[in-house]
């Protein structure tokens, strides 16, 4: 992390701040009377110019200056929260992030949106000009305050982070006089202190007439953690109390307390713990208010991850060869040894794939930008809406999600979606609604893009489809069949192509992103009511738990999270002699595959056939097997090119004993499954016609 | 690749298919293996009908004898598998090559490889960039990129590849 570039550093903050900004407007837009969300805008943009400021990204300190100097009228409730500031603000959002790429960037066009923005929050009151020059108005104030008392108590890993409390306090000198006080209460004894720690908490009177934001802002980068107390000074009396009142040289020597004196101190709990006990429920009240939402988080580079998870996936393998090992020798202390590997192995696993896996929220959050601004290019307006966005993904899969949903949410609001007009000639709601959730369903995660706009136009699909080449005039085709024509190469055509559309990403594209994540894209639409596309991705590309089956002499793996149950195949209960392949258990009816055939195994079956219920979408199969090896953590490794049609398998693994073993896509398996037995069928028909 | 007039010399890893010799480039060979457990994969067709596992990582393995239509005994004391890189539009794909025998490495000159003649041979044309010659024998240069292409196809994401890229 050492050797990291400071501006690139700044550039990954200056990422999420942006997020931050960008999320705080679009929420503005539909709550413009929420002043939390107002406040963190502000923040957001205080802490960039901040932080700009001390990278050298010097344009981007003063546009933000200028930015943040109008948004705080908004602040001060002297502007409203409209759509026309949204917008505004937007533009100068991304008007932020080309200064950050590219520090010359067309000043003009800066000045310009400065100049949008100042008329926007100065709108409906014209003079305000004045004010807009004077910043830090007490206008905001509650009432006439003499001051304020201030109490902070900094975490104790303050130092070591390097925030210098005397900074702090100069900073409120800077506001006025101020009478500086430490309490010593809870330095302990000189054998036990860290020099590194911070004991203290400071006792600060500030009197003047200060506006109390520009008491927040003193302590805006450090008050995560920190205890916090700031209350307008206005019974004299109250203040007093603390010791007396030292001067601000006599800080660094209150650290240096002598021990008796400490002593002393720590004994008086009865004396000491009374503020010390008010306290913490303050910054806890305020943190519950929603106000700073922020866990301790590390920034790790991505290969970072990428290189532990293979590390993981070694020693998986690894573990299974000593496991396997520790069985065939039979000793019992080196098969405790194994066994002890494998819980670790398992859960080290667990914790690495944690890390990888990030809420899908992080990825619906973009497109409320993409929506907003597609809304008000195509004049539709439209209801966003986002479900299940703690759904966590594995953060490969995340990535690679973004261009295909985005080409899926434009499609719908492009071509999905009708005008107003027409919405309102068919009695649908003006506005027209998105809808983009995520959620698991077994070994997958479902994500959907929903509208209810006018759904696919079949005769016109079917038009192309001719036109291209892909059917034959007049064939008959399902309907399901037709809609799946979407996703041709070269399918998306020159009717289609519009301003949003025509950007060379067709919906070829979109499917083979998700293939190439192993997952499915399905699409249903109903004519007038509007289209849903799904889309099935694995939970992970990486490691899963796995349930290891054995057909003939072949040994497959099946993930686990698709695994219901495991029962024995009830002799009798044959497909082929008695015309029909599904089994009754416990009173519901469960067909079955017998993958022996689907596979083409030969040799004679095991006498006890087993079979393996798994959830496949919405329905439950049996997977007929001759034996259940049992549990494995299974690396999944990616089947080469030469076998990525196979879309019965999800990739290989390789097992304790050096083979491999094939993962079945249990989706995509009854899918084939079921073309096989349709096959059958027609075949036994026709043998019988 | 498949470029035909590349009349280069080749600096060749003998094998015996059956009772033909076959020249495979000895720059793409990364190693030379003892047979190892194969795992059938269904449904794949027999060109590349098993995987292996090669020091941890899962490698498909192709079956040359399936393109030049030869018989296929089941694995000898000769047997062994030639593990390959091969550059397929620019990506590398590992893949084992099951061999009947390895013999050695050589280096053919480029006088003494010819194209393959159209007529008088057993195995389908596009599938030999050439014929050389070690001293008083034919050496067959199969054109890998063909072979797997096209045996490939089947199972493959290349043959959508082929459609959208081109």
């Amino acid at each position: 992390m050492s050797n990291l570039d400071p501006a690139e550093v700044f550039r990954q903050e200056a990422a999420d701040l942006i997020e931050t900004l960008e999320q705080a407007l679009l929420d503005l837009e539909k709550r413009p009377d929420d002043s939390e969300l107002v406040g963190l805008a502000f923040r957001a943009l205080h802490t960039l110019k901040g932080s700009g400021a001390m990278f050298g990204f010097v344009a981007v300190s003063e546009f933000i200056h200028e930015f943040e100097t109008a948004f705080d009228r908004v602040r001060k409730g002297e502007a409203a929260a409209d759509r026309r500031l949204i917008a505004a603000a937007l533009e100068a959002r991304d008007h932020v992030a080309r200064l950050i790429d590219d520090p010359d960037v067309d000043p003009a066009r800066g000045e310009a949106i400065l100049a949008a923005l100042k008329v926007a929050v100065s709108g409906d009151a014209p003079v305000v000009l004045v004010a807009q020059l004077e910043p830090v108005a007490g206008v905001a104030a509650p009432a006439a305050v003499t001051g304020w008392h201030v109490r902070f108590r900094l975490p104790a890993d303050a130092l070591t982070l390097g925030t210098n409390p005397l900074l702090l306090l100069d900073e409120l000198r800077g506001l006025g006089p101020c009478e500086v006080s430490a309490e010593i209460a809870d330095v302990p004894p000189l054998d036990r202190i860290e020099p590194q720690q911070c004991y203290l908490t400071w006792d600060v009177t500030l009197r003047g007439d200060v506006p109390q934001e520009a008491v927040d802002d003193v302590f805006l980068f450090v008050r995560d953690d920190m205890e916090l107390l700031i209350e307008p000074l206005s019974e004299e009396g109250t203040q007093a109390e603390p010791a007396t009142p030292t001067e601000a040289s006599a800080m660094p020597r209150a650290a240096a307390v002598r021990p008796e004196e400490v002593a002393a101190a720590s004994s008086l709990t009865a004396a000491s713990s009374a503020p010390a006990g008010r306290l913490p429920a303050e910054p806890a009240a305020r943190s519950s208010a929603g106000k700073v939402e922020r866990n301790a988080t590390l920034r790790v580079p991505a290969e970072r991850l990428d290189e532990l998870m293979d590390r993981v996936g070694e020693l998986v393998i690894a573990q299974a060869r000593l496991s396997q090992l520790a069985e065939t020798i039979h000793d019992p202390a080196l098969v405790n040894v194994a066994e002890e590997i494998e819980r670790l192995t398992s859960s080290l696993r667990d914790t690495t794939m944690g890390t990888r896996m990030v809420p899908i929220g992080s990825l619906f959050g973009r497109f409320r930008r993409l929506v907003h601004d597609l809304s008000e290019e195509l004049g539709k307006s439209i209801n966003f809406v986002t479900e299940g966005e703690d759904t966590e993904l594995d953060k490969t899969v995340i990535e690679q999600l973004a261009d295909p949903l985005v080409h899926l949410i434009r499609n719908s609001i492009d071509h999905g979606l009708e005008d107003a007009a027409r919405r309102a000639e068919s009695g649908k709601p003006a506005a027209g609604t998105l809808r983009l959730s995520a959620s698991h369903r077994g070994a997958e995660v479902a994500i959907t893009v929903s509208d209810d706009g006018a759904g696919l136009n079949g005769e016109r699909i079917r038009r192309r489809a001719e036109e291209a080449g892909l059917i034959a005039p007049g064939q008959p085709v399902s309907e399901a069949e037709l809609n799946r024509m979407i996703f041709q190469p070269g399918f998306s055509t020159a009717s289609q192509v519009t301003a949003l559309s025509g950007r060379g990403v067709g919906m070829d594209v979109v499917k083979r992103t998700i293939d190439g994540l192993r997952g499915s894209i399905d699409v249903e639409t109903r004519p007038g009511k509007g289209t849903t596309m799904t889309l099935r991705l694995p939970l992970t590309l990486a490691i899963i738990d796995g349930l290891l089956v054995r057909v003939g002499e072949d040994r497959y793996t099946i993930p686990l999270a698709a695994v219901e149950e495991c029962l024995e195949l009830p002799t009798g209960v044959d497909g082929d002699a008695r015309g029909r392949s599904f089994l009754n258990v416990r009173g519901e009816l469960v067909p079955f595959l017998k993958l022996r055939q689907v596979f083409n195994t030969e040799g004679r079956p095991d006498p006890f056939q087993k079979v393996v219920v798994v959830a496949s979408d919405t329905t439950r199969v049996g997977l007929v097997v001759d034996q259940i090896i049992g549990n494995n953590q299974t690396v999944i490794k990616q089947l080469s090119r030469l076998h990525s049609g196979l879309k019965t398998f999800s990739g290989a693994t390789i097992l304790g004993d050096g083979t491999v073993a094939l993962i079945l896509d249990v989706i995509h398996l009854v899918a084939f499954g079921q073309k096989l037995e349709e096959r059958r069928r027609a075949e036994t028909l026709g043998r019988a016609a | 690749m498949s470029d035909r007039q590349e009349t280069k010399g080749m600096h060749a890893l003998t094998i015996r298919l059956q009772d033909e010799m076959f020249a495979l480039e000895a720059t793409h060979v990364r190693e030379i293996l003892d047979p190892v457990p194969i795992t059938r994969v269904p449904n794949a067709g027999d060109f590349v009908g098993g995987l292996i596992n090669v020091r941890g990582s899962v490698v498909p393995l192709a079956d040359l004898r399936v393109s030049f239509g030869m018989d296929r005994p089941p694995p000898d004391a000769d047997t062994r598998i030639v593990v390959m890189e091969i550059d397929l539009d620019g990506e590398p794909l590992v893949a084992g090559i099951l061999a009947d025998k390895v013999y050695d490495v050589t280096d053919i000159t480029a006088a003494s490889i010819e194209e393959a003649p159209r007529v008088g041979m057993r195995w389908p044309a596009e599938f030999v960039r050439g014929i050389g010659r070690r001293d008083d024998d034919f050496v067959i240069i199969p054109d890998m990129n063909r072979i797997i292409r096209a045996e490939g196809d089947r199972n493959s994401s290349l043959a959508a590849h082929e459609r959208t890229d081109r």
